[in-house]
């Protein structure tokens, strides 16, 4: 059975190495459904996060294939224990009339910020686990939304659970 | 005292002690080349065409153990040498491949001969690296030699740009290296071995499957010692030949789509396999599915953990160096109490005689054509088993590999994975420079040896008095054999038109040419060709072999393993 996994990784951060795990992704064709990478405070590893969805033996050759990265340090399935996800999202919208009090409204339902204000816009910032993104775009009418953009899952393990060099 | 890249570069693969360097000048090269002339501590061989440099390297490291060496230029050269990296990356063979490119200022301005040689490689390499600062190169070397070597082996490339071979620095070759994110497991896990142990001994109708990681990994020996302690029945994979003496009672031959079929039987109906440096890919266990109707519990040792349970699942997955794992688990065997069950075991072996009893490699020998088993059985009789052999791709790959008995490791020198025509030759010429006294054969077909035939002309040049047994039946014989099978015998752009003389060829190159009509003159030929009046010349033999022979047994693609088809069904 197919299932979403977190898969975060430290890799040095050298070029070409952000290549190399997207190159191993298509060669080997898994999914990603989202990828983000920035250095970490030790500014020659990078952590990146990927969410993928595949079975078990999939999910396991992922973790292997990466793990043969001679570029990768360590390699841990978020979702494997207990985690925390958080992604953000910045969301352009109309903003007239009736609807203008409903989308801030929304926004406050959601914990979003307006961060950018026109007489006919919003642009709203959200953060949170995919899913509640997700939501947030269920809820507002799709006709008002201008322009999404989402940054792609970050992911943390919870308590004394950390990917460490 | 400071050093040019180029001095760095040559003086790297000197502290490494590079014998060879097979290799291909070009402008992107130009300083590195200069400075080989300026040197004596390893020699350059001139190739013809930059793939042929990759594929004597490959298989100078496959033929000795030690890491093959390459030196392109950029653009072409390096887009020649993929084939060759490709090559030796799927079949895990330790290369470093140095490869120019335009200076780092004209980088990604579609300079003349540029391409993106890290990108390009990447999905073929173990790992390349674009050296960017003079400073690194020596570092940068030295990695790439501990990283092709190391683990599971395979090739690396480095790309150096044409200004840092002109930039200096002070030289020193660091002694060792860390990298934090490359430590390959060695050793085996302890508990696991005791499992393992615990099975074998256990096991009904066990089975001892073995791959390149056998060869690769020296450890031919330990793999004899367990087998014979156990007394179980053994296989070799392709790529696997000469990890266990094939002239041994309890090896059954090689295993998969033209596997014996006692072996593939064997395999198939095992209650305890123990797979030893060998991946279980789709030529070698057929239908995944089918394999896994049987019920069997499967012992893997593999250094690479993504070797284990990638297509087949795997009950005790065991990572580690083969040798180091073999020499554990050995020390365990001789330990244990128990002993494996004698009479399970006799039930079992009578089981395998009776198949091996099919004498599944039989072919006609009363052939007034010439079979090409034939050859390929009178050139281990002649050679005394004893030879290097290269082959091919196709169906003279596959009787060298049934015909030719390896009792010896890294004597076999094939493409298994990537399936390469046009290595025969190159590879011959890597082995025998690596063993100038040996005996070398290369197995081809007239069609495999047109894809390298200039080295011929590198053979002359280095007098590398390597031997060419052509199995020429006028057809790309594999393809036949498949369009025969599958295709309704539609023959599409199979048949080889318009051969040259190959003995006329290999006199204007300089060489000794034979052409052998008639099964009779078989054997002379080849022991002329063997005989001390030709070592020190390049013999090319033209067998003129039956056009519709095929390979058998034939295990076809999504079938099972024991599903085979067998000589005598048709």
């Amino acid at each position: 059975m197919s299932r979403r996994h977190i898969i975060s990784l430290l890799m040095e951060n050298e070029a070409g190495a952000l290549s190399r795990v997207a190159g191993l992704f298509s060669a080997r064709a898994y999914n990603i459904e989202s990828l983000t990478v920035a250095p970490t405070e030790d500014a020659t590893m990078s952590r990146m996060t990927i969410v993928t969805v595949g079975s078990e033996d999939v999910i396991e050759q992922i973790t292997k294939q990466l793990n043969k990265l001679v570029d990768v340090i360590k390699v841990m399935d978020l979702t494997e224990g207990r985690h925390i996800e958080r992604e953000l999202m910045l969301v352009k919208v109309k903003a007239v009339g009736e609807g203008r009090e409903e989308m801030k409204r929304t926004a406050d339902i959601f914990r979003g910020r307006i961060i950018d204000v026109t007489d006919a816009t919003y642009t709203i910032e959200l953060t949170g686990t995919g899913s509640k993104l997700d939501a947030f775009l269920e809820a507002i009418d799709p006709a008002f939304i201008i322009e999404t953009v989402r940054t792609g899952a970050s992911g943390i393990g919870r308590g004394e659970r950390s990917l460490k060099a | 005292m400071e050093a040019t890249g180029a001095e760095i570069v040559v003086r790297c693969l000197a502290e490494e002690g590079v014998e060879f360097v097979f290799g291909y000048p070009g402008g992107a090269v130009l300083n590195i080349y200069d400075e080989i002339f300026k040197q004596d501590k390893f020699k350059h061989v001139l190739v013809r065409h930059e793939q042929a440099a990759v594929h004597a390297a490959d298989a100078y490291a496959r033929s000795t153990g030690r890491v093959g060496v390459a030196l392109v230029t950029s653009g072409p050269g390096a887009t020649n040498a993929v084939t060759g990296i490709a090559t030796a990356y799927m079949d895990s063979v330790p290369i470093v491949v140095v490869t120019g490119q335009v200076p780092t200022p004209a980088i990604g301005l579609d300079a003349f001969q540029e391409v993106d040689t890290v990108g390009i490689t990447r999905p073929c390499v173990k790992h390349n690296f674009l050296v960017k600062d003079v400073k690194d190169l020596a570092a940068t070397m030295k990695k790439a030699f501990h990283i092709a070597a190391t683990g599971r082996p395979g090739p690396v490339v480095v790309d150096v740009p044409k200004d840092i071979t002109y930039h200096a620095t002070e030289f020193e070759y660091p002694a060792t290296i860390e990298m934090r994110s490359y430590n390959p497991v060695v050793k085996g896990h302890t508990g696991q071995l005791k499992r393992a142990v615990q099975m074998l001994l256990e096991a009904k109708r066990p089975m001892i499957y073995t791959g390149g990681g056998v060869v690769l990994g020296d450890a031919s020996t330990q793999l004899a010692e367990l087998t014979r302690l156990l007394g179980f029945p053994v296989t070799n994979t392709l790529m696997g030949l000469g990890g266990y003496p094939a002239t041994d009672r309890q090896n059954l031959g090689m295993l998969g789509m033209h596997g014996t079929y006692e072996a593939n039987m064997a395999m198939q109906h095992c209650d305890v396999l123990l797979a030893v440096g060998a991946r279980f890919d789709d030529r070698v266990i057929g239908n995944p599915a089918h394999f896994a109707r049987e019920a069997r519990s499967i012992i893997h040792i593999d250094v690479d953990p993504s070797s284990i349970s990638k297509r087949v699942k795997v009950d005790v997955p065991i990572v580690g160096d083969v040798k180091n794992v073999l020499t554990e688990m050995l020390a365990l065997l001789k330990q244990a109490k128990e002993k494996p069950d004698a009479a399970a075991l006799n039930a079992w072996w009578t089981q395998i005689e009776l198949w091996r009893s099919k004498n599944c490699l039989k072919y006609n020998k009363q052939s007034p054509i010439i079979k090409p088993q034939y050859v390929v059985e009178k050139l281990w009789e002649v050679t005394k088993g004893d030879a290097f052999v290269t082959s091919d791709v196709g169906q003279h790959q596959m009787w060298a590999a049934q015909y030719y008995k390896f009792d010896k490791p890294r004597r076999w020198i094939n493409s298994g994975g990537l399936g390469t025509m046009g290595v025969g030759l190159p590879y011959a010429m890597g082995v025998q420079l690596a063993h100038p006294d040996a005996q070398v054969a290369c197995i081809t077909g007239e069609s495999s040896i047109q894809m390298n035939i200039q080295e011929l002309s590198t053979c002359k040049q280095y007098r590398i008095p390597v031997k060419v047994v052509t199995l020429n039946n006028r057809y790309m014989g594999m393809v036949r054999q498949w369009q025969e099978f599958f295709y309704g015998s539609r023959y599409a752009e199979s048949y080889m038109e318009s051969l040259p003389d190959f003995v006329k060829l290999a006199e204007a190159y300089g060489h000794v040419g034979m052409r052998i009509d008639k099964p009779e003159d078989v054997e002379a030929a080849l022991k002329e060709a063997f005989s001390p009046a030709l070592k020190e010349r390049m013999v090319f033999m033209d067998f003129q072999t039956d056009q519709t022979e095929n390979v058998f047994p034939m295990v076809e693609g999504g079938k099972g393993l024991s599903e085979m088809i067998l000589a005598e069904e048709l």
